[in-house]
């Protein structure tokens, strides 16, 4: 028989003003193996821990429960408090009567009948709890951050110069993300490449750090300090080590009719092509479906012109297998499809445009070469209306629910370069509200309107009409004046919603990483751990995690490369005991234990077992511990029952439910 | 019959086997029983007839532990449960020596009890049956006597085998799945009342559980002590329904539909149903799957794909 102590926390008044802390010890004094029950203000304190531990030595105890708040907050707490007076760490359980009982109950009486309750399934499942002791597990010393935008660029780099090994892995051509398109960047207004190549040619050029550009993440095996990756190297058709970036093969490349994703499709790319000019690697890759080579066999063109002989049209896909300690998710994002907005007319007309397309149009290296000009004339606008909010809280299901965060910003940027540099345009605002919270953000934001006479306008554009004459035609409403308005532009920017990028699913699933029902990754704890998956060894870096602008997508960028510097530097991580365990008596070898394994941690041996008296050779599952997660899955396949959770046993589970129910 | 008795002795007594897992006649032609023979002595109690619709693969289990090959005689429903023993490790492939028998629909002399006919004396296992009763004779159709699965059967394919003996016919008239419809078009509440009327009447004689392929654990968790959930007699209706639900999820993804558990239910119970829903969800979500048909194949409910349907979808109901 167990010798339990129960200690009930009054969380200052977070439990205690809600739960009868009194009746609690009153009434688990009654129950099975409990010999000890007392309450505190504060069990996590000092004192608190005293406490217990001056039990644990009076009474003899052999475990513990603390009737307090999620075992996510202090669970590792008590434990070690437990193990410090000399008490088998994975005897004690944590009854959460805050975040389940106080904190969502009104009535005392209710509350603190549930809290009793919750305490005896706690005391329940002490009462077969037996001491655990963990293992170890090593950590491999190197970390793959997957996405190369700002965000995966700056965790590389700080990884990189505390002396750890990385590999970003990059699905496009080239790293840079997002921000490589942009033009100027709020609130400061510095040229976006000029701050972005410096580190995209330091990320290059880093001794530890090693870069895969167009490659996926194709799987993921193992865990915390220990994943293996299998990267797919997507044929470049172009060696990347006799390449020597000259650029001869794009300009003589005869299939040149091939929308830029660069350029957003503003402009034509040749089959061959790197995506801009300082793209790193400075490497082309082949469009193999616009390249006429693959298409038709005929043509060779860049093959003949390359003068390094760098052209390999016979290049296959490449997996390379390589193992990490951490992995960071820097994903990001793009910008949503806007084909269910019929009532802007961006589908029907080529001078309405998404505020990403105007970064292009805005860059000297852009489609336009920085001239502001109409897309379908070439002529320059001289009326402007920008939209706020298109497809950002949006209570309907074409857009998302959610603000992007970054538009209010950016489009005063838009706002305040055109007015700079074409006094003579005038520029009309319309938003719901202008949401600028940030370090010289308002400011910014105040300058486009007070200094450069940017004319906002509260309100929603219901109807963008494309007119006979080539104009526009915006209908608005005023909500401040309370009018309709009506007005002719030349051009219309949409500041499109922003997603998470495609493919991102996948990349959740196969890190068994959770995502949120927006697709953007979750974070372990959203305000105590921001930057970290709940999986283990996961770690979010940039707006794959949610909207933000580039100053905090770096700030978060440097706070992850912290967190995986910090597990990069351990030698052995301490492995939860909790793993599973097969009966031999009740194992019929059956295999449905290792399919569903998502660790490869059993494997089967045939062994002889004496089965009350009979002695018989039989197939049996047999778990490695030092693999296995203690994830369940096994636990809930095996038909027989024969596969069990050490610590979450299925007879502690039940005997959970049957104090429950009681 | 005769082709199949001769082909068994004969590989006795040239050793290829070293027993023969076949059927025994009864007192009746209706009531032959599956039986093990090791001497060609004793195949003269050997009878293959239309009554002989029990399903031989569970035996494999003790057999694939003896000494030498037993040859097994399977009907192609059969097979199927074999490949499934075959890939939950519990019968070895080796060990077996397959006669895929041939099959015309199997006869169940409950069936023609129900179908209204009474004092039977004797009946023939002949297309039509001839039944002497205490009031005479009578001739009923062949299908009058047929197993309700019969009807719906997979095939007359073995997947599995060494040699194949006697002729076969088709007997599938009705798609499998049509009586899953039809409960599933019921209100929540016609659901229960359907399910709580039907396993009300179990008396939790084990039966079901002991005849089928897929229930094929060394220690059942009902036999043993480790979940106090041991319960023999029928105390409470609820563990009834306990036991048949736990039953159902244990052998999902692995029953291959083979019909034993409805067949040998001495209350009538139609416990084939709560699979069959499972099957019939698992090809939706999953895609075709038969459990058995080939005993390399991955279970769809113990494999993973990123294309597997979300959890949302199941929790809204299940698909209809
Ligand atoms: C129109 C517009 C204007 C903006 N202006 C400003 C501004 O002025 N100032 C400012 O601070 N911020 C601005 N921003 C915001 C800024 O762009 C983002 O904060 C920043 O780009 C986020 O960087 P990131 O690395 O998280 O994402 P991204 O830049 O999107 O980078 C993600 C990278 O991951 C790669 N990737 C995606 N999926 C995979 C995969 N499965 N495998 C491998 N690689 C993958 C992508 O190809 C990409 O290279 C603006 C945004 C927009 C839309
Ligand atoms: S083979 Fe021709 S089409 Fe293809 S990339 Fe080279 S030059 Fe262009
Ligand atoms: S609990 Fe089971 S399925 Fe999960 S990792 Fe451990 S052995 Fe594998
Ligand atoms: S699932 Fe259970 S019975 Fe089957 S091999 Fe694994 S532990 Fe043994
Ligand atoms: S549950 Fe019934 S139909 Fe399914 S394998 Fe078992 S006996 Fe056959
Ligand atoms: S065979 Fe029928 S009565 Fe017997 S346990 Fe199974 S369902 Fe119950």
């Amino acid at each position: 028989m167990q010798r339990i102590g129960v200690f009930v926390c009054h969380c200052g008044s977070n439990i205690a003003a809600t739960v009868d802390v009194k009746k609690v010890v009153e009434m688990v004094l009654l129950e099975p193996g409990v010999v000890h029950a007392e309450d505190y203000q504060y069990m996590c304190s000092e004192a608190g821990q005293a406490k217990i531990g001056a039990a644990i030595a009076d009474k003899k105890l052999t475990g513990i429960v603390v009737c307090s708040c999620s075992p996510r907050m202090h669970e590792a707490t008590f434990r070690k408090c437990a193990e410090r007076y000399g008490l088998n760490p994975y005897m004690v359980e944590i009854a959460n009567i805050r975040e389940h009982c106080s904190w969502i109950h009104k009535d005392m009486q209710e509350a603190t009948e549930k809290a009793v309750i919750l305490a005896r399934a706690a005391i329940a499942k002490v009462n077969l709890n037996a001491p655990l002791q963990a293992g170890e597990s090593r950590v491999t010393k190197r970390a793959l951050v997957i996405g190369g935008g700002i965000a995966g660029i700056q965790t590389a780099l700080d990884i990189a110069d505390a002396g750890y090994e990385v590999d970003i892995v990059e699905k496009t051509p080239s790293i840079g993300g997002r921000m490589s398109q942009l033009d100027k960047t709020f609130p400061t207004l510095d040229c976006s490449a000029c701050i972005l190549t410096p580190k995209m040619v330091d990320a290059a050029g880093h001794p530890n750090i090693n870069i895969y550009t167009y490659s996926e993440v194709e799987k993921v095996s193992g865990f915390v300090g220990d994943f293996t990756v299998d990267i797919r190297k997507k044929a470049r058709s172009v060696d990347a080590t006799k390449c020597t970036g000259c650029g001869v093969c794009q300009e003589k490349c005869p299939s040149k009719k091939t929308p830029s994703e660069f350029n957003r499709g503003l402009g034509n790319r040749s089959a061959i092509y790197t995506p801009f000019a300082q793209a790193i690697p400075n490497v082309p890759v082949i469009d193999r479906e616009a390249c006429l080579k693959f298409k038709t066999g005929k043509c060779g063109v860049c093959e003949k012109v390359c003068q390094a002989g760098a052209i390999d049209y016979a290049q296959q896909d490449e997996i390379i297998t390589e193992k990490y300690g951490a992995i960071v998710v820097a994903t990001g994002f793009d910008t949503i499809k806007l084909d269910q907005y019929d009532e802007y007319a961006y589908n029907q007309s080529k001078d309405v445009i998404t505020s990403l397309e105007l970064e292009r149009i805005m860059n000297a290296a852009g489609p336009t070469k920085g001239h502001l000009e109409r897309l379908s004339d070439g002529k320059a606008p001289k009326e402007i209306v920008f939209v706020q909010c298109v497809g950002s809280r949006c209570s309907d299901d074409r857009g998302k629910p959610y603000c992007s965060k970054i538009c209010c910003m950016y489009t005063a940027k838009h706002a305040m370069l055109i007015r700079d540099k074409y006094p003579d345009v005038n520029v009309t605002v319309f938003y719901i509200d202008v949401r600028t919270p940030g370090k010289n953000f308002d400011e910014f934001y105040r300058r486009a309107v007070e200094e450069y006479g940017v004319n906002y306008i509260k309100g929603q554009v219901g109807k963008v009409a494309p007119q006979p004459d080539g104009s526009l035609l915006v209908q608005a409403s005023d909500l401040l004046d309370n009018k309709q308005i009506k007005m002719k532009a030349d051009m219309v920017v949409l500041a499109t919603a922003i997603e998470p990028n495609q493919g991102v699913r996948n990349i959740a699933t196969m890190l068994t990483a959770s995502i949120d029902t927006n697709n953007f990754l979750t974070e372990a704890h959203p305000k105590l751990r921001p930057v970290e998956s709940p999986t283990a060894g996961v770690f979010l870096s940039g707006v794959c995690q949610g909207p933000k602008d580039i100053p905090e997508t770096v700030a978060q960028a440097g706070a992850a490369a912290v967190k995986v510097i910090g597990l990069l530097a351990k030698d052995k991580l301490t492995t939860n005991p909790c793993t599973a365990k097969p009966d031999e008596l009740l194992c019929n070898g059956c295999g449905n234990c290792a399919k569903v394994c998502p660790y490869g941690a059993i494997t089967y041996e045939v062994r002889q077992v004496n089965d009350h008296g009979i002695r018989e050779d039989r197939r049996l599952a047999n778990v490695n511990s030092a693999l296995c997660q203690g994830c369940g899955a096994c636990t809930v396949t095996c038909p027989s029952g024969a596969m069990d959770l050490q610590g979450f046993s299925n007879r502690q589970l039940i005997a959970e439910v049957d104090a429950i129910c009681r | 019959m005769q082709e199949l008795k001769n082909r068994a002795i004969e590989l006795l007594e040239n050793g290829t086997v070293a027993r023969v897992l076949g059927w025994k006649i009864g007192e009746n032609t209706y009531d032959p029983e599956p039986a093990f023979f090791d001497s060609v002595e004793a195949m003269k109690d050997f009878v293959y007839n239309n009554f002989c619709a029990a399903n031989l693969s569970k035996y494999m289990i003790e057999a694939s532990k003896l000494e030498g090959k037993t040859l097994v005689c399977l009907k192609p429903c059969d097979s199927y449960s074999f490949n499934q023993l075959v890939s939950d490790h519990r019968v070895d492939r080796e060990k077996a020596y397959i006669i895929g028998v041939g099959c015309k629909g199997k006869l169940s002399i409950e069936q023609i009890k129900k179908s209204g006919v009474k004092g039977i004396l004797s009946v023939t296992d002949s297309d039509p049956i001839q039944v002497e009763t205490l009031y005479g004779n009578k001739e009923l159709p062949y299908t009058a006597g047929m197993l309700s699965r019969c009807f719906s059967c997979k095939g007359k394919e073995h997947v599995v085998y060494d040699e194949l003996i006697g002729e076969s016919a088709e007997t599938s008239t009705v798609d499998r799945f049509d009586e899953v419809r039809r409960i599933e078009a019921m209100t929540p509440e016609e659901k229960f009342a359907f399910f709580q009327a039907e396993l009300s009447k179990c008396i939790r004689c084990n039966a079901c559980r002991n005849v089928c392929p897929a229930c094929n654990c060394r220690k059942c968790v009902f036999d043993g002590n480790k979940f106090d959930s041991a319960q023999k007699a029928n105390v409470d209706s609820f563990e009834e329904k306990m036991f048949h639900i736990i039953r159902a999820f244990h052998v999902a993804g692995r029953c291959t539909d083979c019909g034993e558990c409805s067949r040998v239910c001495p209350q009538g119970i139609p416990l084939h149903l709560f699979n069959r829903k499972f099957i019939k969800d698992i090809n939706t979500l999953y895609g075709e799957y038969q459990a058995g048909a080939d005993p390399e194949a991955k279970g769809p409910l113990t494999s993973f794909t990123t294309e597997d349907a979300e959890p949302s979808i199941v929790s809204k109901g299940g698909i209809v």
